[in-house]
């Protein structure tokens, strides 16, 4: 048994291993004192960490991606979220189809829901633009926000908001002193990933955005020829507050458990 | 985190409804349905309608007229069937692997981390950790590592795993490669939710009655884990058979792995050919609304989300 754990404990280390292969190699990448293309190693540099804006419109794409994935996230949570406590906590007619019109965008692909809007806007006379991304990207990070923010109200011990109620908070104070600071945790999840995707989504805002630059479009865009270690230097940056971010809650969330203990 | 309610659910926790839960229900419901009726379910009647357009008489590129013509749907299968039977085939092949990697790696972080913690909890987000770093660029990391001039092609024609002329980049191979890496995630997530909550005593129980550890798999982990191997099929191969990065000549493949996301795109954005990237689009949503109708059939809609 002992033994047996050994041999899974070092596959599970390769596998993660394998996983994070490229995470290392774009990050290091970002620091290859590289000229034109950046696919050989050229020696130790700090120069793309100092001049990111240098390539390109790199710097408007960036700013733009954050505006849109703020933008998406802050509109995604709040509808997501009020969906979760819903199907959570009550039980209604069409329960299945609401689980069901739920599921389907996640179980759309990518390449179906950028061309389904695109057809839809193009129908309806919409240009593309920052309106239609925040549409569609609103529209991909919802289902997401749904199934993180559920399963954090999943996990709430109704004994405290009955405790409230015995207290004699109306249901008004029960949800806001009560459920809603037990959310919490669970909806800064949701944002989170909401926000990744939002950031890094390439097809969908590809085929709506029309001739707004993004982030992923600049990179598709200079992958043609070469992407510059600027890119690398960007993606590494956001990476690496993004697992901070993680890292914070998930410690600060240890820590309460164990002092709630 | 995310992800966490795939696959096991109970609905344990609803409360009865009275009319005031009522009115309370539907202003939480409203606003999030009314949107993804607008923006989901419009757009795919938007690609239904489109799919069935014919040329305008005027003859100008890219302007169709409203037409119910079932030509579209013969032409695109037709002229793409290469690329739908390859689109499924690498599909199911990188599903597959995906599964094959991701299952004892999730059996280790849900049930021998178990009560770990915090270590448990690390080892998730390095899991998901791929997710914050550009998916272009951890592709185009891939491409640059087994490049053709690169080390690791040097050293498999050393060795002769490769002919002097043969390459890894740009084949099939190299493709489902890719697209197994990318989509690892999102198998391994919906496996660990399920593991994490699987009683052990259950496998205690079934070695006090002297069943082989392959037995007490066979018999008790695997069909217990089924909630979790489905949302992980799901959401690995939807995606998959969707995906166009991958296959791309600029990333991982070649003029010769193109998929049916290839085509999509090719159609609506390079060659305004919007009836037939519809048309496509169209085929591709009704063999997942089917594979999603076979999996509601047996395990109920609770479990999706």
């Amino acid at each position: 048994m002992r033994k047996r754990s050994l041999g899974l404990a070092a596959y599970s280390v390769i596998a993660l291993v394998f996983l994070l292969v490229p995470i290392v190699y774009t990050i290091a990448f970002s620091f290859n004192d590289s000229k034109a293309s950046n696919t050989l190693w050229e020696g130790f540099t700090l120069r793309h960490w100092a001049n990111v804006c240098s390539a390109g419109n790199i710097c408007e794409a960036l700013g733009n991606s954050i505006f849109i994935g703020v933008a998406s996230t802050l509109i995604a949570t709040v509808l997501g979220t009020a969906l979760a406590i819903a199907i959570a906590r009550y039980s209604f007619k069409y329960r299945a189809s609401v689980n069901l019109l739920l599921f389907l965008p996640m179980a759309t692909p990518e390449v179906v829901l950028g061309a389904g809007l695109a057809a839809f806007f193009f129908n309806a006379g919409f240009t593309s633009g920052f309106v239609t991304t925040i549409i569609a990207h609103v529209m991909f990070c919802l289902s997401f926000v749904v199934v993180t923010v559920k399963a954090r109200v999943q996990t709430l011990d109704p004994v405290l908001e009955e405790a409230g109620r015995d207290l004699y908070a109306n249901p008004n104070q029960v949800f806001w002193k009560i459920t809603f600071p037990l959310l919490v945790p669970g909806i800064v999840s949701a944002a989170l990933l909401s926000f990744a995707l939002s950031f890094d989504d390439f097809i969908i805002t590809y085929f709506n955005s029309g001739s707004v630059p993004t982030f992923p479009k600049f990179i598709y865009v200079a992958a043609l020829r070469a992407v510059p270690a600027e890119a690398n230097v960007i993606a590494s940056a956001v990476f690496l507050l993004a697992i901070v971010a993680v890292l914070t809650t998930q410690i600060v969330g240890a820590v309460r458990r164990r002092r709630l203990a | 985190m995310a992800f966490a309610a795939f696959g096991s659910n109970d609905g344990k926790n609803l409360t009865e409804s009275n009319r005031k839960s009522g009115r309370i229900v539907l202003a939480l419901l409203l606003p999030g349905l009314v949107y993804l009726g607008l923006f989901f379910l419009t757009p795919l009647i938007s690609l239904v309608i489109t799919s069935l357009e014919s040329p305008d008489p005027s003859g100008a590129i890219g302007a169709y007229q409203y037409a119910v013509d079932w030509q579209n749907y013969v032409t695109v299968i037709t002229n793409y069937f290469p690329q739908i039977i390859r689109s499924f085939l690498y599909a199911f092949l990188a599903t597959l692997f995906a599964l094959l990697i991701s299952y004892p790696l999730a059996y280790f972080i849900g049930i021998k981390l178990r009560g770990t913690g915090l270590i448990q909890r690390l080892m998730v987000t390095l899991v998901i950790a791929p997710f914050f770093i550009s998916f272009l660029l951890r592709t185009i990391a891939w491409k640059q590592i087994f490049a053709d001039e690169g080390p690791i092609m040097q050293w498999f024609h050393h060795v002769g795993l490769l002919g002097p002329s043969q390459f890894f980049i740009g084949t099939p191979a190299a493709v489902i490669f890719g697209l197994t890496y990318n989509f690892i995630p999102f198998m391994t997530l919906p496996l660990y939710t399920t593991l994490e909550r699987f009683d052990i005593r259950l496998i205690e129980a079934g070695a006090d009655l002297y069943a082989s550890p392959a037995k007490i798999f066979r018999k008790i982990t695997f069909p217990i884990s089924m909630p979790g191997v489905i949302s992980g099929t799901l959401l690995t191969f939807i995606p998959i058979a969707g995906d166009y990065v991958n296959a791309s000549r600029d990333y991982l493949g070649s003029s010769d792995t193109s998929m049916i996301g290839t085509m999509v795109q090719a159609d609506f954005l390079d060659n305004q050919s919007y009836p037939t990237a519809s048309a496509l689009s169209v085929l591709l949503m009704a063999v997942i609304l089917v594979l999603v109708s076979v999996y509601v059939k047996r395990s109920g809609t609770e479990d999706l989300l």
